[in-house]
């Protein structure tokens, strides 16, 4: 009740700020100019998503833990008054995390309903890709979240972890696991390579899309060692329950960290 | 009647507060003084349950806090530096505030009146003046009429009409009964105020009893010149 009074107000503030309504019109962008020049297939779907798994981390960490620091007043405002700290940090949380989901969805979605894609595409696909959008964007909110609250007295450390993170976590990873395939080649490495594949959220993400398209071309080393051991269908089974593992452990850990802190 | 026991707060190896026990007398006026860095604040955190507690407990009408939130729809809150969310416009703080905790009230514009700030209503709190937002502090502290009061230092960005317009408020409360907690380093103010003195060193507590006593013991006709005493006593 009251965590949706903060809802509420939340909302009504992140409207005002106007920069969530840009977010959504970047997504809305891409949307259109990908389905006009991938001919409304499986192709367009596949660009989107690619710049899908690089911008939401991004944006989710740094804005989760720069939102955290923002509403600090409102924070130390609310902790005063009659609320336990759960519903004032799920208040928080919904407050950015699902107008950032919204807004991803939402600019996703409209070109695809306005462009006919949405009858001429496989709807499943559609689908899956809005909810993997979701599930990372609720997964790196959290995340910034957490980087926020480990680092609240200094806001310059915070943002420098959760940059540092995306880069490591959407770019470098691939790079680190190339490198150790390339050392260790002679050994049988599949299984070590599938847990490193199952430790990174943005893989599991990126496995799942390709898996759903059945593209082995691009789906890097990982990628194709995930659709040897597990085949498509169990496959991509198997990556959403790990990513709904790894959305649960940045919200448990930072709502922990939220309750023992100190304001 | 609010007990403290044995609180005792760390902050990574600093301890702040070395097992505190404190009475805080319902219907009364209690003053908290001491140094900068003695621990005022970090008590009152404790009390509001902002700050966790190493160790200790607090007893608030006989029940412990910990864990605990409704025992705050109890207490009005004033914080030593006001900070309040930049976008909101005062009457939305206040609205906003009234639906957190489930209330009507429209003392709020009384007070608002009270403090000549009724025709600022519409300003966001990022275009008020430190003085000004010291009074959104004070109206969100009395507006829900809590049983308990607690101010950190309230008068410090006050100019002197406000000043004296907030004393005689705080007077008002107290003659209605209410449990009145205040820390400040204008010892006239306290001396005005409160009836019950609470005096803290890094941590300890010097002296907790009546005001009057305090004053008898060390011979001092004013509350300045017997705290100054004090401080002369614990730094030897």
């Amino acid at each position: 009740m009251k965590a949706l009074t903060i809802l509420k107000y939340q909302w009504k503030d992140l409207l005002r700020g106007k920069w969530i309504v840009g977010y959504g019109l970047i997504y809305l962008l891409i949307a259109d100019a990908m389905i006009r020049f991938g001919n409304a297939g499986p192709k367009a779907m596949l660009s989107i998503s690619n710049i899908m798994l690089l911008l939401i981390p991004l944006v989710g960490m740094i804005y989760g833990a720069l939102y955290l620091y923002q509403s600090r007043e409102f924070t130390e405002l609310l902790l005063a008054q009659p609320i336990d700290r759960p519903s004032l940090f799920w208040g928080l949380f919904g407050g950015l995390a699902i107008p950032l989901a919204l807004a991803f969805a939402l600019g996703t979605a409209i070109p695809m309903i306005y462009t006919g894609m949405i009858v001429t595409a496989n709807l499943q696909s559609i689908l899956l890709i809005l909810m993997l959008g979701i599930a990372l964007t609720l997964l790196f909110t959290g995340l910034g979240f957490w980087f926020g609250l480990k680092f609240f007295e200094d806001r310059v450390k915070g943002l420098g972890f959760a940059l540092v993170s995306w880069l490591f976590l959407a770019v470098l990873y691939d790079g680190l696991i190339l490198l150790a395939v390339f050392a260790f080649g002679d050994y049988p490495i599949e299984k070590p390579m599938l847990a490193l594949a199952l430790a990174n959220p943005i893989d599991l993400a990126r496995i799942t899309v390709l898996l759903e398209f059945d593209i082995s071309a691009l789906m890097g080393y990982t990628g194709a060692v995930f659709n040897r051991f597990f085949g498509s269908m169990l496959g991509i089974s198997v990556a959403l329950s790990c990513l709904m593992l790894w959305l649960s452990i940045p919200l448990w850990r930072s709502q922990r960290q939220f309750e023992k802190k100190d304001f | 009647m609010i007990s403290i026991k044995k609180l005792r707060k760390d902050f990574g190896p600093r301890t702040v507060l070395n097992e505190l026990d404190l009475e805080i007398p319902a219907g009364q006026a209690t003053g908290i003084v001491g140094p900068n860095g003695s621990g005022k604040t970090t008590t009152i955190k404790a009390l509001l349950g902002l700050v966790k507690p190493t160790s200790g407990d607090i007893v608030v009408d006989g029940k412990s806090i910990e864990g605990e939130w409704l025992y705050r729809s109890k207490i009005g809150y004033m914080p030593q530096i006001a900070r309040y969310p930049e976008n909101m416009t005062i009457g939305e703080l206040f609205e906003f505030i009234k639906n957190m905790r489930g209330s009507d009230t429209n003392r709020d514009r009384e007070l608002l009146e009270y403090f000549d700030l009724d025709s600022e209503i519409d300003k966001r709190m990022r275009a008020l003046s430190g003085g000004m937002r010291q009074k959104v502090g004070a109206i969100l502290a009395m507006m829900f009429d809590p049983e308990i009061l607690i101010f950190d230092e309230p008068t410090a960005g006050l100019d002197p009409k406000s000043s004296v317009q907030f004393k005689r408020l705080v007077h008002e409360e107290k003659q209605k009964g209410k449990t009145v907690l205040l820390t400040s380093h204008i010892m006239s103010e306290i001396e005005e105020l409160t009836d019950h003195l609470i005096f803290m060193v890094e941590g300890n507590i010097r002296y907790d009893g009546p005001m009057r006593e305090l004053m008898e013991l060390q011979q001092e006709q004013r509350l300045e010149g017997a705290v100054a005493k004090m401080m002369e006593e614990t730094a030897a």
